[in-house]
């Protein structure tokens, strides 16, 4: 009952967040928030370190920012088949990569995501270096004027809800339980009979297809999808979030994004700009050495220890 | 009635100086954010330059327009369009940012400008070469100031094939900056009976040019055009240097900005030829600012610092002269308004945002010429503005 009023409370927050706050910046947050939440689906409940969720991200971006630029779909439809793409895409790596554990399988994802990035690089619809620019918002169901930052902001949130929704109840679904299983300890869930393979594939592919989701909402948000999004950087970036956050806490990976991107857009301007990637370097070491569970983690930790 | 308000109007202005005209600002305050390379390859020549430059333009003009004060706000594009775009997109829709200026990188400047147009605010662009600004992607709220890719193909690249050297390769930065230079070279050399035999696409930031310097060596070719800047070019010649090409033929930097030409070896660089928008030595009032710039500075002016600044101030006047800062008064006036100062020379602010003015055909100085580390070019000729841009498009005629 607790944690349902928790839940309500944040979701009023949220509700009246874009007239306090810059709705694009809260709107990329959310977006950043979903992409680490689908990582996390990985790195915390099976335990397996992608290195290439790149690649999912910026294929979502780029499928949906042609279609909208070209095809004269309307926004939801586009950023469906970007997350199918994505998801394809996902299928794909996951049946190459969930054969290797640990640093191998974190090794075989960075090499598959650079060939998509330098695929990307080259290939003429996506612009390069340039990016593609200019994607239009489009008109939501043909109706809702997408240009307004505010409706942006609602369309962003809902599908954040939606993505946040399925993960919950993925992590808690039968399925859920032997990707826990599966991390806990491998070769017991081999030996229950589990077809270890199928069940990481398949977690794979979720995550896979949830971060081209964020992907494809990112790019309606800034209307420009680039190579940023594909970037390794981007795969390291979205790890860090998840380890400040708190990593296999359903909160966590929101949090770490809020603070990680909540820091980019502040320091960025300001006096401390060209220091960013230090700042952001030390907080990652101090997260590593200090409180290796995360804030949320660490928070949960406290919390058991007082009142539970 | 009409006569009446005008009067009223005047009376409060005569006795609200200030406050009474800044009815007509938004927000209170003229608010500028210059977009430049803070830390990349471009950062010599758009970066803190760019800011400075402006800064300067605004304390020359009083630092209040209409009595409202003028704010800068500076940030880093870090060359990215995505980084660039969000942050052009925060200024105009959540910071009252009036005007963006600097803007280096063609590829940021594209996604820049697609923002600050939808938000209707005048970008004013200072150091970006692509000529897209003013041709596909015009826009009624886009001005370019101090040159672009057609002015350098057309300075350069035409009096070397008319000399004879007919067979061209390039090494191009690999994106939206390196294509349109590449292509208004190519058309160029074509028109004028030369060949383009090949291009090396190099991406932007490249430190190991000796891979594209052993293509352009096989390559058979006259002359090797050099279609990228900042750094690169800094590099690229270096390699060129290294690997020997430029005793095989001749090397051409078809952008090449006074703080690079500074940095590269004057014994590989001297001679070669190059088109600007600005040289600091021309004459008293390009000394007198750019030794103001200097002070400020510690280097020569790029002719982006001196562009951001005459357009900056372009900009002020025609806010004071409309009597207001909405984007489509001031554009106009600025429009209507010839720019004329130690930069703008025979120049006119065309409807389609191309800033037309004369440019400078130079030759980079060998070591024996030089008297001093700033002394770099050497003017060959003057090239009038109508000479060294195309004309206008019919479609991006705004009026």
């Amino acid at each position: 009952m607790k944690i349902n009023k928790f839940y309500v409370v944040m979701l009023l927050l949220a509700l009246v967040a874009p007239f306090v706050l810059y709705p694009v910046f809260l709107a990329k947050l959310l977006c950043f928030a979903l992409f680490a939440c689908a990582f996390n689906l990985m790195l915390g409940y099976v335990g397996l370190l992608s290195f290439g969720h790149a690649a999912f991200l910026g294929t979502g971006g780029y499928i949906t920012g042609w279609l909208m630029m070209n095809s004269g779909l309307t926004p939801e439809i586009a950023i469906l088949l970007g997350t199918a793409a994505a998801g394809v895409l996902g299928a794909i790596y996951g049946k190459l990569s969930v054969k290797r554990e640990g640093i191998y399988f974190a090794m075989v994802t960075l090499a598959l995501s650079q060939l998509v990035f330098f695929i990307y690089l080259q290939a003429p619809f996506t612009g390069g270096e340039d990016g593609m620019q200019g994607v239009p918002r489009g008109n939501l169901f043909g109706l809702i004027d997408l240009s307004d930052n505010l409706n942006m902001y609602y369309f962003v949130l809902a599908i954040f809800l939606f993505g946040f929704w399925l993960i919950h109840r993925t992590i808690h679904s039968p399925f859920g339980q032997v990707l826990k299983a599966i991390r806990e300890n491998e070769p017991r869930a081999v030996s229950l009979g589990y077809n270890v393979n199928d069940y990481k594939w398949v977690a794979f592919t979720i995550s896979a297809a949830l971060a081209g989701l964020a992907g494809s909402t990112k790019t309606l948000v800034f209307q420009l999808a680039s190579l940023t999004d594909v970037h390794w950087h981007m795969s390291g970036e979205v790890v860090l979030m998840t380890l400040v956050g708190g990593v296999g806490t359903i909160f966590g990976p929101v949090v770490g994004a809020g603070v990680i991107v909540t820091m980019q857009n502040y320091l960025s301007g300001g006096e401390l700009g060209n220091y960013i990637h230090i700042i952001m370097g030390f907080i990652f070491v101090v997260c590593v050495l200090a409180f290796r569970s995360g804030i949320v983690g660490e928070f949960q930790k406290v919390w058991k220890r007082n009142f539970g | 009635m009409k006569m009446m308000k005008k009067t009223l109007l005047a009376a409060s202005v005569a006795a609200f100086a200030s406050t009474g005209a800044m009815a007509e600002i938004s927000d209170g305050k003229v608010k500028i954010g210059v977009l430049a390379d803070m830390g990349g390859v471009y950062a010599d020549i758009c970066g803190q330059g760019c800011v400075t430059a402006t800064q300067m333009a605004v304390e020359d003009f009083g630092g209040t327009v209409l009595g409202a004060p003028i704010e800068i706000v500076s940030a880093d594009d870090q060359l990215k369009p995505d980084v660039g775009s969000a942050i052009v997109r925060k200024w105009v829709e959540n910071e009252q940012v009036d005007a963006v200026g600097g803007m280096v990188s063609s590829a940021v400047t594209g996604a820049a400008t697609k923002v600050t147009t939808d938000a209707k605010k005048i970008a004013l662009i200072s150091t970006s070469a692509s000529n897209a600004f003013t041709t596909k992607q015009c826009s009624p709220y886009n001005v370019h100031w101090t040159y672009n890719v057609v002015a350098l193909a057309k300075g350069t690249v035409k009096p070397m094939v008319e000399a004879g050297k007919k067979k061209w390769f390039f090494i191009t930065a690999d994106y939206a900056f390196g294509h349109a230079l590449e292509g208004v070279a190519t058309k160029v050399i074509e028109e004028n009976g030369g060949e383009v035999v090949g291009a090396a696409r190099a991406p932007l930031g490249t430190t190991d040019f000796s891979s594209y310097i052993l293509q352009a060596q096989s390559s058979g070719a006259d002359v090797v055009a050099l279609a990228n800047a900042g750094n690169d070019t800094v590099n690229s010649l270096k390699a060129a240097s290294e690997f020997g090409l430029t005793q095989m033929m001749d090397v051409a930097g078809l952008l090449v900005f006074t703080p690079n030409a500074q940095a590269m070896d004057p014994n590989v660089a001297g001679g070669m030829r190059t088109t600007t928008g600005f040289y600091w030595d021309l004459d008293e009032k390009t000394r007198e600012w750019s030794k103001r710039f200097m002070e400020r500075h510690g280097s020569i002016p790029a002719m982006g610092h001196a562009g951001a600044y005459s357009m900056t101030m372009h900009y002020l006047k025609a806010i004071e002269a409309a009597g207001t800062d909405d984007s489509d008064a001031v554009i106009r006036k600025m429009k209507e308004m010839k720019p004329d100062d130690f930069f703008s020379r025979n120049a006119t602010l065309r409807n389609d945002g191309r800033m037309v003015h004369d440019m400078y055909y130079v030759e980079i100085k060998k070591p024996d010429e030089r008297r001093d580390d700033n002394d770099i070019f050497k003017v060959v000729s003057t090239i009038p503005g109508d000479q060294a841009y195309a004309p206008m498009l019919p479609e991006c005629d705004f009026k």
